[in-house]
Parts: structure tokens; sequence; C-alpha cells
């Protein structure tokens, strides 16, 4: 009877932790600089960030992003080779590239990475990061994401910019 | 040679980490493999419980070793369930669900060991997870040991 009961628990448990998954998967959030990013761009785009999780070492990506940045912004996306969703991740956001001037889609192989995966905290692939011009990452995604919400954060980004309505699907 | 965006690359590249599959083969996999698992849980210490979770064993070595065309519940899929559906929308790379069949493995093989041993509290314990992992492929397209493997490669490689 214990078995039962085991089953019951890992199905039901296992139920909450997918749907939970399936809603925040792929949402974009802004990243935990954000404010005092936007808010330092007018005068000192270098300003330090005072948010509780540490400034994003763009300094590690830079690298990596030697000549890669879009003129706008830069959507940096971390795949590995165990990930279903890291293709179809490539695809909308090689859509929207193609789609929106100045916008730069890069892909990064985390295990060749390590270091800057761990830099970042980078917990599961796809992971994209969304950079401004400047090269300062200013929203992150994790899992697939939408590509109305990609549109969207990039409306955001890039100055000029109001939303998606700016751009035509 | 375009990138392999497109929905049609079939298996150009020799390379078999980048074999394309229909991905309901998995999915309907994973159904039947949470079947199996939930029927082991329920009569582990019995003989039938032992019996199930070898046989499980058997069908994760097979799918992680040989690969995902000897996987029996993927043959019975490509031959009896597959004619009968239409073509899939997408097809996938075989390397993520493969790396699923070795994590299964792994749990199985701890599992048909505690079970021999008579140890059902770590037979419990192994295919609980083995079924979680298989319930949420089947039911959410989740892939658990995929989810994890960046963690893993974070943790190995110090």
């Amino acid at each position: 009877m214990t078995g039962v009961w085991i089953v019951v628990a890992v199905l039901l448990a296992a139920t909450a932790f997918g749907l939970w998954n399936r809603s925040s998967s792929g949402r974009i959030k802004d990243s935990a600089a954000t404010a005092g990013v936007v808010a330092a761009r007018e005068d000192d785009p270098l300003a330090e960030i005072e948010a509780d999780r540490p400034a994003p070492p763009v300094s590690a990506l830079t690298g990596v992003l030697q000549g890669r940045l879009g003129s706008q912004a830069t959507m940096v996306q971390f795949s590995s080779a165990f990930c279903q969703p890291c293709r179809a991740t490539r695809r909308i956001l090689e859509e929207v590239t193609a789609m929106v001037p100045g916008v730069a889609h890069v892909e990064i192989d985390a295990e060749d990475h390590l270091d800057l995966v761990r830099a970042l905290d980078i917990r599961r692939t796809p992971t994209v990061l969304f950079l401004d011009a400047t090269g300062r990452q200013v929203k992150h995604a994790s899992g697939l994401p939408r590509k109305a919400d990609v549109i969207a954060a990039l409306g955001e980004i890039i100055p000029g910019r109001q939303g998606p309505e700016d751009f035509t699907i | 040679m375009t990138p392999s965006v497109s929905n049609t690359a079939v298996p150009t590249d020799t390379d078999c980490s980048r074999t394309q599959i229909d991905p309901r083969g998995p999915r309907f996999g994973a159904s039947v493999t949470t079947v199996v698992l939930a029927a082991a849980l329920i009569l582990n210490g019995t003989t039938v419980g032992t019996v199930l979770i070898a046989w499980q064993t058997l069908v994760f070595a097979l799918g992680a070793i040989v690969g995902l065309q000897a996987q029996p519940y993927g043959v019975f899929f490509r031959k009896v369930i597959k004619p009968r559906l239409g073509p899939p929308a997408e097809m996938e790379d075989a390397a993520p669900p493969r790396f699923a069949q070795a994590v299964g493995l792994g749990f199985l093989v701890v599992a048909l060991v505690a079970s021999l041993l008579g140890a059902t509290v770590i037979v419990s314990v192994a295919v609980a997870f083995a079924l979680a992992a298989a319930f949420l492929n089947a039911a959410f397209a989740f892939c658990l040991g995929c989810e994890m493997y960046l963690l893993g490669q974070r943790l190995a490689h110090r």
C-alpha cells in the first residue's frame, strides 16, 4: 500500500513542478541591474549599480562578444548539447534579428565557457541575456522565450522604440 | 548547406549526436516508462516488482548505450503507432532524449541492485526519482536530466 502513496505523491509533486515550470519558463525578466543602468544612462553610463545582485561582469562577456555586439542590442544565448528548447530558441532569435535592425544574436556553448556560466550564474539552457547598446545586461530569460516577448523586450531596450507596435511583424 | 534550424533537416552529417528524430517517440516511451515504474513502485518487494525493474533497466540500457533506434518503446512507436499518425510538426535532436535514457539507467541500476538485495527503501527512492523524471517528460515534455546537465557540468569541472 505504501507504494501506491509514493506513486500518488510523486505524480502530484511532479505535476505541481511541471505547471510552475510551464508558466515561468521563457519569461523575460528585468535583470537586477536594470534600474541603476537606466537611471545612469543620461549622465554617467558607467555609474555603478546598487542592486542586491552584484553588477553583471560585462568584462567576462566582452572577450567572447568582441566585435559581435549589435549596434542597438545583443541577445546572448547560452546553449548546450543536451538541450531540447535551444534549437527553437535559436530560430526565434534569428527571426527577430532579421526583423529588427541593429540587433545581434550570439550563441555560446555553455560547456565551452563554464567560467562565464559560473560568473553569470547561468543554471540551465537555454538562457538568453539581453544587452543594450553599451553591452550591459538589462534583461534575461531562461527557457524558450515567446517571440512577441522578445520583440517587446527589444522595444524597451532600444532607445526611441516604445514597444512592439513600432515593428512590423 | 543550411544551418540546422531547418525543420526538414535530415541527418545529412554523420555525427550521430545530430540525428533527428520524431519527438513524439520519446514522449510515448516516457508514458510507457511512467506506467512501468508506477507498477514497479506499487509491487516493490515482490518478484514481479523486481522483474519490472529489470525490464526497465534493460530498456534504458538499450536506449542509452545502443541508441534510441534500439529502445523497445521507440521501436513499438515507429512500427505500430507512427504509421497511423501524420508526419511530426518538427523533428528534434536525438542527443537530449538519449541522455535522458542514460540518466534513467543510472537510477534503475541502483534500484535493480537494491531490489535484488531486498533493500526496498532504496528501491522506492531510486524508482521515485525515475518516475518523476519520466512523468515530467511524458506530461510536460520536460527533460529533467537535460535541465540538470549544465548544473552537473558546473559542479564537475571546478
